[in-house]
């Protein structure tokens, strides 16, 4: 029978079992000590000693090296025999076999991930850390995803044996740097979540638990693109109305998700996630929108031009009355992005009004969205350096003009005022908090001397002020 | 409506007591929630001042409700407010009213964000010192149980930092409580409250009843360093430092020891690492005995780890371990049981293991003696000296001084020499940085025929290496030996070589004598500086690149104050004169500033000053260090000229950011 391959796997040839990959030559580099790492032997990996086995076995000094690699190359033939066995015979996984298969598993592939060799492992940058016993890992996880799908595969036998405990580590692999090893986690942990139905708010529990940690702890995890992905088609399938479980998942986990610095490795499975909560019930809209609105990067140009990216796809499914809620703050975001002097920044807020839907949208909530954006766009047609965003800005202009001429000429009427009475705040401002200061400095001397001194002298102007209002 | 509100209620409060009337709440509320982040951030900060203005009453009733519900701000806010409130005790009235603080810190020690929540954590602690035992009591402990049992991770998180504050201040009864909300955190379903309460187990323990300890800490120890995530599990590390050092030996051996020894063997290397972190602390906490029957075998399978990691963090504790080890027998223990170790991570096949190793391994010579370390550790020093890698090199270079002190740097020498000359020519310009560092060092203990027979080459080929750092670190080390080995030295060997580059085609090089010479005036003195560097400067007033000539004002000015008065305004002055009035802008403009300089500092000196007819150009006041150049002045010049502006605005701005730092200092120094 056929069984299918994740794209990231490919065969191994059989010349060259068990050996290292060769390291990549030194970078020319005189400012990291990236190149250096580089040139440590691999020789650390995946120690026997610390792999994890229930009954620890005794050290015995390793056999040269020529028998080291006979062994290898006959643990690889059997391996692939087991492959092929489980693959394409019927009728060969008894109930016996269950618990030997989950300790051979076990055995192999669970295992201390070892410190990553660069830790400032940037995964869009940087080459990753290949794991090197591959050879053999990449068969038993190629048995196990046949074993999974397997037509004579038994959940309710296999549960007594993939337990919490079996899944947890599993989670803990997806640490992996080596994406092919993640790409097979991801596989096999869907099918686990799709036959041990038992497991799955366990699944699901500990995958949040790996995304705080990341989040508020760690800021590293080689595997949350996976996860994402995984969790995407598992909120795909949730019931409706959707549990309290994950509603607070959505908001609690996935929403700050955002907030983390690499957040370009994993943002499209993360909005893909995002949307879906979406479709499955609009309600949550006002609750992702404003949770992105406070996680919206402030310096980092980069991740704001995602954060828009996300928002429009979530604008693209939004519904009008979800809308009203949050074009307000929304709008006026958009409008500090247009006024970013980051052009790509301002390209992709003003690419908004080019999508119909939220054109229309705008159109119909005309008296609201125009004011907040107003001041800014017409403030940054003046001043902005890059001449494709000024054209832009005029385009959309234009637009509000053509959609409502009335509004469109009042609001330019009250700019001018609007920014006299902005400076006039302003110096409003500066009067109470001088106010304040004096106040605060009166008190000081009052309390070091005589604490009864009536404080009887005001400051003329505060009075008159606080007099009038 | 806001508007209105306040002054109903101003006159009411305003008969009593003053001026509160002037500042309705609503108005400071509105100050706290302007829409722009920056301003309610200002407002936030300045909320003492607020609270002052509204006195303690008014604090309390108005500002502290508004506060617990701002809780919904940017974290960056929400941060600005909880440090805020750690010190508003006093705002609110005093101890006795402590309590009215707990509300809004207890909402912030709830929110998502770190470093909102551990500050909030921070405050509370805080406070919890200045409320009166009844108050506690009936406030604080009871918000502990409830972040304890709030649903959400970051409530029990927050709660883990708070039990040491209260327990010891609480009744017997509560006491007991207190332990098994404590207990309950340590067994947590979340990885995260696990972690926050093991990393609070140390000190939580500390303030524990000895009995309590072994009855209730040590159980939860041993749980969490054998809990199931490898982050739980180096945490309780930590804690045995604390727990270790309550406990008797007997207790030790028999409570905590198995734990400690499991996890010196743990299968992750995290937790082995944070024991190899933690070894001296350990050590000093379960004291000699066991650390000789422990300690020292655990030590020694870390050395040989098979993770780089933990050996490096290891090897960096060798030194420390060694020290702390009990004076008698601490030589054979040394010898027998660490050395073999080290002997072999000498040449381990990561360098971070060996320059770890390296930056601590000097250190054994003092300990070891005179003997052992020229028959057992001088070998692996020459070995380290070799190594391929630099930084191992420059660990051990930076350490001389301790073998110095027990050998003396002869012994050395021979291969210190190769080992200097490859770093200072190696390719990578910041190793050279760091060798130049160390120069002054090695020239002290070196001593002055050493050096002038084999490095004295070497300083001098820095001031024309390519890379400015190098040049600029060259000149400072210059002035370090001067200071090292005087101006008699200084006149015979380095003055005349750096005059010479005066000469040089290369413009950079030509610099390069000028700030030699504006570091080097000051070590050297009067005489030197007026007899044999003064007239190389002026002399390059003639320079044709304008660089040359505006530093020429800058190297003036810098020594005007070691010249007298005489050299002053009969050879400094006209040259600044003549340069004022320099063809090139930048020149001008830096000669003006160098008249103004010297002219200000002979007038507070009181000094006759006799070039006052001229009074200093507009531009060249204190506040302007960078000039808006109009278009015009631009397209005046040729083509060359301009490929050049640029790069020497930066470099002017730059150095005048210097200066200004440099010109205090200055100032003090007297004339003569």
């Amino acid at each position: 029978m056929e069984t299918k391959l994740p794209p990231a796997s490919t065969p191994t040839s059989p010349s060259s079992p068990g050996l290292s990959p060769v390291p990549p030559p030194d970078k020319v580099d005189g400012f990291s000590r990236r190149s250096l790492r580089r040139a440590r032997p691999r020789r650390s990996h995946s120690s026997s000693q610390f792999r994890y086995q229930s009954n620890q076995q005794e050290l015995t000094p390793l056999p040269l090296l020529k028998a080291d690699l006979k062994g290898k190359e006959v643990k690889r033939a059997a391996l692939n025999e087991l492959v092929e066995c489980v693959g394409s015979t019927r009728g060969v996984l008894i109930e016996p076999v269950y618990p030997d298969i989950i300790r051979m598993i076990s055995v192999n592939i669970f295992r201390t991930l070892p410190p990553s060799e660069n830790p400032e492992f940037d995964p869009e940058e940087d080459e990753p850390n290949l794991e090197p016993s591959w050879p053999h890992l990449q068969l038993v996880y190629e048995f196990f995803l046949r074993f999974l799908e397997s037509p004579d595969f038994q959940p309710s036998v296999a549960k007594r044996y993939v337990d919490q405990k079996f899944v947890l580590m599993l989670l803990e692999l997806f640490d992996s740097e080596d994406p092919r090893e993640r790409e097979y986690l991801k596989t096999i942990l869907h099918r686990v979540y799709g036959k041990f139905l038992g497991l799955r708010a366990y699944i699901r529990k500990q995958c949040s638990h790996i995304f705080l940690r990341f989040i508020y702890e760690l800021e590293h995890f080689n595997g949350v693109a996976e996860l994402l992905e995984i969790l995407g088609s598992i909120i795909n399938g949730f019931a409706l109305p959707l549990k309290t479980e994950h509603k607070q998942f959505l908001v609690r986990v996935l929403i700050p998700l955002h907030s983390v610095k690499s957040l370009s490795v994993f943002h499209a499975q993360l909005a893909y996630c995002v949307v879906q909560f979406l479709e499955k019930d609009a309600t949550l809209t006002e609750h992702v929108i404003r949770g992105l609105l406070k996680y919206w990067p402030k310096t980092c140009t980069q991740k704001e031009v995602m954060f828009l990216g996300e928002m429009e796809e979530i604008l693209d499914v939004i519904e009008p009355s979800q809308f009203v809620k949050i074009q307000e703050p929304l709008f006026k975001q958009v409008a500090r992005c247009v006024s970013s002097p980051h052009f790509q920044v301002a390209e992709r807020a003003l690419y908004f009004w080019n999508n119909e839907y939220i054109l229309s949208l705008i159109e119909d909530n005309c008296h609201t969205v125009l004011p907040a954006v107003f001041g800014t766009l017409y403030q940054v047609s003046k001043e902005h350096w890059n001449q494709t965003i000024v054209s832009l800005i005029y385009n959309v202009l234009k637009t509000f003009m053509e959609m409502n001429g009335k509004l469109f000429d009042e609001l330019t009427a009250s700019y001018k005022l609007e920014k006299q009475q902005e400076q006039q705040k302003a110096r409003e401002r500066q009067e109470l908090w001088q106010g304040l200061e004096e106040l605060r400095l009166r008190r000081l001397q009052g309390t070091q001397g005589a604490k009864e001194a009536p404080l009887q002298r005001l400051t003329p102007q505060v009075a008159a002020s606080g007099g009038q209002s | 409506m806001a508007g209105a509100a306040g002054p109903g209620i101003g006159p009411g409060a305003a008969g009593g007591d003053g001026d509160d009337s002037l500042y309705p709440i609503a108005v400071l509320i509105d100050e706290l929630r302007n829409e722009d982040v920056q301003l309610r951030l200002n407002s936030i900060k300045k909320l003492s001042t607020i609270a002052l203005a509204l006195g303690v009453e008014r604090t309390r009733t108005e500002l502290l409700p508004f506060l617990t519900d701002t809780i919904y701000d940017e974290d960056e806010v929400l941060l600005a407010l909880a440090e805020q409130l750690g010190n508003f005790t006093g705002l609110v009235g005093g101890p006795d009213f402590a309590h009215c603080l707990l509300p809004p810190l207890e909402s912030l020690a709830t929110v998502e964000e770190t470093v909102v929540r551990d500050k909030a954590v921070e405050s509370l602690r805080q406070i919890s010192q200045e409320h009166t035992p009844v108050a506690l009591e009936a406030h604080f402990v009871p918000l502990v149980k409830r972040l304890a049992s709030g649903d959400w991770f970051t409530s029990r998180t927050s709660a883990c930092g708070l039990f040491s504050v209260c327990y010891p201040r609480a009744s017997n009864a509560l006491k007991a409580e207190i332990r098994q909300c404590f207990r309950s955190l340590c067994t947590d379903d979340t990885p995260m409250v696990r972690r926050a309460a093991a990393s609070k187990l140390g000190e939580f323990a500390k303030v524990l009843e000895l009995d309590s300890v072994k009855s209730e800490i040590v159980p939860l120890f041993t749980n969490l360093a054998s809990d199931e995530q490898d982050s739980v599990r180096l945490l309780a590390v930590e804690a045995c430092v604390s727990i270790a050092q309550l406990l008797s030996q007997d207790d030790l051996e028999a409570l905590v020891m198995p734990t400690l020894r499991q996890a010196a063997e743990d299968k992750s290397w995290r937790v082995r690492y944070m024991v190899a972190d933690k070894f001296s602390e350990l050590q000093k906490a379960v004291g000699p005995k066991i650390t000789l029957s422990d300690l020292i075998p655990a030590f020694q399978n870390l050395l040989k780890d098979c993770e780089a990691e933990v050996r490096a963090a290891a090897a960096h504790k060798v030194k420390e371990l060694c020290e702390n080890l009990p004076i008698e027998g601490r030589e054979t223990i040394i010898m027998n049981q660490i050395l073999p170790y080290i002997k072999e991570l000498v040449s381990d096949t990561n360098q971070h293991v060996k320059s770890a190793l390296a930056s601590v391994i000097m250190g054994l010579s003092t300990i070891l003696g005179k003997e052992n370390t020229i028959e057992h550790l001088l070998p692996l020093f020459l070995a380290q000296l070799k190594d391929e890698c630099p930084e191992v090199r420059l660990n051990i270079i930076s350490n001389l001084d301790c073998v110095n002190e027990v050998i003396g740097i002869r012994q050395l020498s021979q291969s210190l020499l190769p080992a200097i000359v490859e770093l200072a020519e190696d390719a990578k310009w910041r190793v050279r940085l760091a060798i130049i560092e160390y120069m002054p060092l090695l020239a002290g203990q070196l001593g002055v025929e050493f050096f002038d027979e084999k490095l004295n080459s070497l300083c001098m080929a820095w001031l024309v290496d390519h890379v400015y750092a190098i040049r600029e670190a060259a000149t400072s080390n210059l002035m370090k030996l001067v200071q090292k080995f005087g101006t008699e030295w200084a006149q015979n060997t380095i003055v005349p070589k750096v005059l010479v580059m005066a000469n040089d085609p290369n413009y950079l090089h030509r610099m390069t004598t000028l700030f030699c010479i504006n570091a080097l005036s000051e070590a050297c003195g009067q005489e030197i500086t007026t007899k044999q560097m003064l007239p190389i400067v002026l002399k390059m007033a003639g320079d044709q690149v304008a660089n040359v000539r505006f530093n020429v004002a800058k190297s003036l000015q810098k020594i005007g104050p070691i010249l007298d008065t005489e050299a002053l305004q009969e050879e400094v002055k006209p040259v600044l004169q003549k340069l004022g009035q320099d063809e090139d802008m930048d020149v001008k403009y830096f000669a003006q500033e160098a008249i103004s300089g010297i002219a200000a500092r002979a007038r507070k000196l009181d000094f006759p000053v006799k070039d006052s007819d001229e009074p200093s150009v507009p531009g060249a006041d204190k506040n302007h260090f960078w000039r808006p150049r109009g278009p015009r002045e631009d397209t005046g010049k040729g083509p060359a000229y301009q490929l050049h502006v640029n790069t020497r605005d930066t470099l002017a701005r730059l150095e005048m950011a210097e200066l200004v730092l440099f010109f205090p200092k200055q100032r003090l120094i007297p004339l003569d």
